[in-house]
């Protein structure tokens, strides 16, 4: 059936989209298990039974999990489940705060240099190159380091080391789309660069980083762990998972379940990020798949 | 003309990198010269240190000298133990080089027959395992991994020897040659002394080389479905040769200089992520330096430990570079 208007085809897209999505079914899991986080992070006052940064240390002080404490308490008497759902905030926190900051970037970068040409394009695919030569981890580590330990620095030094592929990948696409007869035929009709760039351009070379970054969501998860691991992330008595981990570390041998809970919390958000970035790809960008 | 351009990338990407430490040492928020000069200085010695130090000159001037220092080996003291950072990093670099080249052989020795097979028995139960290994290798936080993996082969099982590299007995009483434990171990002849450094890296070398794994088993598994439909396979099984010989002799052989790549670029992730696990591993190497550093904010040991990890990373990716063009044909 053809569509009589623009709208309509546009929306017969989005519904053809998400039925070759929902076909996949891990994809549609990973979709639930982050509407699940998102959830968990909206109603973190109401699902938490406990205060999450206040705990007994008298009475409470590293229980086994057990039907008041379901996941047990840690060394300083505080119930782990309610850290775990309030510590959900901070990780949606830092994944939409990176990808906010980052995929921009990356994406003005890209785009300006594949348009642009010449040494524009040199200049800033220099430098993408010299971030991308860089190992993430570390330069993240350096940074954080730098700025001081607490959230915003983390995010912001995974923000600035997250761009480059962004960058890349959005100068290729631009550079595809830049010969295309309809960039021509709007430039005959007389638009700027940046109209072209806003309007033509972009919204085209979207679908592919919004797959790149679903799929870097994970790394940008198990990022932040390690830096709040290392104590440069959120700082005590903050409920980050890494945080928690790096807490529970004292006592695995004999308190298994105070780091089991938040590195089990880590994995499955990562994994789930991971899941519906393979089923993104799979729609979206049917190139990039085998 | 090739090589002269590759050498000009080099120099601009070591300078970029160079730019980039500089940079993160001039953000941090502490007075370097107060650091020295402690907080009961006067404002004339501090004035004194700063130009002791270079920092009343402009920022230009201060990043020659910073070059100028590298250059000649020299990356600043640690605050922390008093030595320069180099004698620092070469002190603890061959744990780490250690640490990586057993994850390596681990990850590339598992992940490529695993790829191959996962691309022969496409979407049957090896290729399943391909992807779940992976999908767990990409998902998981692998210091939370680590802890798990010491909490149940180390003290539940006894199977392992637990953190450190080798029992603190044979600590003194092995020499160290090379840095190697395990090389040093045998070069002493000591039977007793080797087991117990095998015992202690098995575990950090298999969950790194675990991460490894499962990046080289998805790259292999791909590569192979390239050439598995190619129409030299076709050929050869329109001659009737044995697939054992087509997967392994034909397709495998043209597979294999990609693959070779993958895995030197998975040798350079290995010494970076050899981070957070020679901490909690407590694997004394250069990851634990580092974190070490940080947790104390001497950032001379960081950035030089950052920039020797860069430059690394730097030298494997045009190593591999190179070596793809001399060794596939199809790039001359």
């Amino acid at each position: 059936m053809t569509p009589a208007s623009r709208h309509q085809a546009a929306i017969a897209r989005v519904k053809k989209g998400w039925q070759a999505f929902a076909r996949n079914r891990l994809a549609l899991t990973g979709l639930m298990l982050i509407a699940l986080l998102a959830a968990t992070a909206l109603l973190a006052p109401w699902l938490a039974t406990f205060d999450p940064t206040q705990g007994d240390l008298q009475t409470t002080r590293l229980l086994a999990p057990s039907g008041t404490h379901w996941l047990g308490t840690d060394d300083q008497g505080r119930d782990i489940l309610s850290r775990l759902i309030w510590g959900s905030r901070i990780t949606l926190l830092i994944v939409v705060l990176v990808a906010v900051l980052a995929a921009p970037l990356g994406l003005l970068v890209g785009t300006a240099a594949g348009f642009f040409g010449g040494w524009v394009d040199a200049l800033l695919m220099r430098l993408t190159d010299i971030f991308l030569a860089f190992p993430r981890l570390i330069l993240a580590l350096a940074l954080a380091a730098a700025l001081g330990p607490g959230i915003e620095n983390a995010v912001l030094a995974i923000a600035l080391t997250a761009w480059p592929p962004y960058a890349r990948l959005a100068r290729a696409e631009t550079l595809a789309l830049r010969q295309a007869d309809y960039i021509a035929a709007v430039k005959l009709a007389g638009a700027s660069s940046s109209r072209i760039l806003l309007r033509h351009i972009m919204p085209l070379a979207l679908p592919s980083l919004i797959v790149r970054v679903t799929l870097d969501m994970a790394g940008i998860i198990l990022t932040a762990a390690g830096l709040g691991f290392l104590g440069l992330g959120a700082q005590p008595p903050s409920p980050e998972w890494g945080a928690m981990i790096a807490g529970g570390r004292a006592f695995v041998l004999d308190q298994w379940w105070v780091a089991a809970g938040p590195g089990a919390a880590i994995f499955v958000v990562s994994l789930a990020f991971n899941l519906l970035g393979d089923g993104l790809r799979d729609v979206l960008d049917p190139k990039g798949s085998e | 003309m090739k090589l002269l351009r590759l050498l000009a990338s080099l120099a601009l990407t070591a300078l970029g990198l160079l730019a980039v430490t500089f940079l993160i040492g001039r953000v941090v928020p502490t007075d370097p010269a107060l650091a020295v000069a402690g907080d009961r200085a006067t404002r004339e010695q501090l004035i004194e240190v700063r130009r002791q130090l270079g920092l009343d000159r402009s920022l230009y001037v201060q990043f020659g000298r910073y070059v100028a220092g590298i250059a000649r080996g020299d990356l600043g003291e640690s605050l922390l133990t008093g030595n320069s950072v180099t004698t620092d990093i070469a002190r603890v670099f061959p744990a780490t080089l250690e640490l990586a080249t057993v994850g390596i052989v681990f990850g590339a020795g598992l992940g490529i027959p695993l790829g191959v097979w996962a691309a022969v028995r496409r979407g049957r139960w090896p290729d399943q395992l391909s992807r779940v290994l992976g999908l767990v290798g990409y998902s998981a936080p692998i210091f939370w991994l680590g802890l798990t993996a010491l909490l149940l082969f180390y003290a539940k099982l006894g199977w392992v020897g637990g953190p450190g590299r080798i029992n603190v007995g044979f600590l003194y009483s092995v020499e160290p040659r090379t840095g190697l434990m395990l090389v040093d171990t045998l070069l002493a002849g000591d039977a007793e002394a080797f087991m117990s450094a095998v015992s202690h890296i098995v575990l950090p070398g298999a969950l790194l080389g675990y991460f490894s794994l499962a990046y080289i088993s998805r790259m292999a598994r791909s590569f192979m479905l390239k050439e598995l439909s190619s129409e030299y396979v076709v050929a050869a099984r329109a001659k009737g040769l044995p697939e054992r010989r087509i997967v392994w002799g034909h397709a495998l052989r043209n597979a294999a200089v990609p693959l070779l790549t993958v895995v030197a670029l998975s040798y350079a992730g290995l010494l970076e992520g050899s981070v957070l696990t020679e901490t909690v591993f407590a694997w004394p190497g250069l990851g634990q330096y580092i974190t070490h550093a940080l947790q104390s904010a001497d950032m001379n040991a960081v950035l030089g430990g950052t920039l020797v990890v860069g430059a690394i990373f730097i030298g494997i990716n045009m190593l591999s570079d190179v070596l793809y063009r001399l060794l596939d044909p199809r790039t001359k």
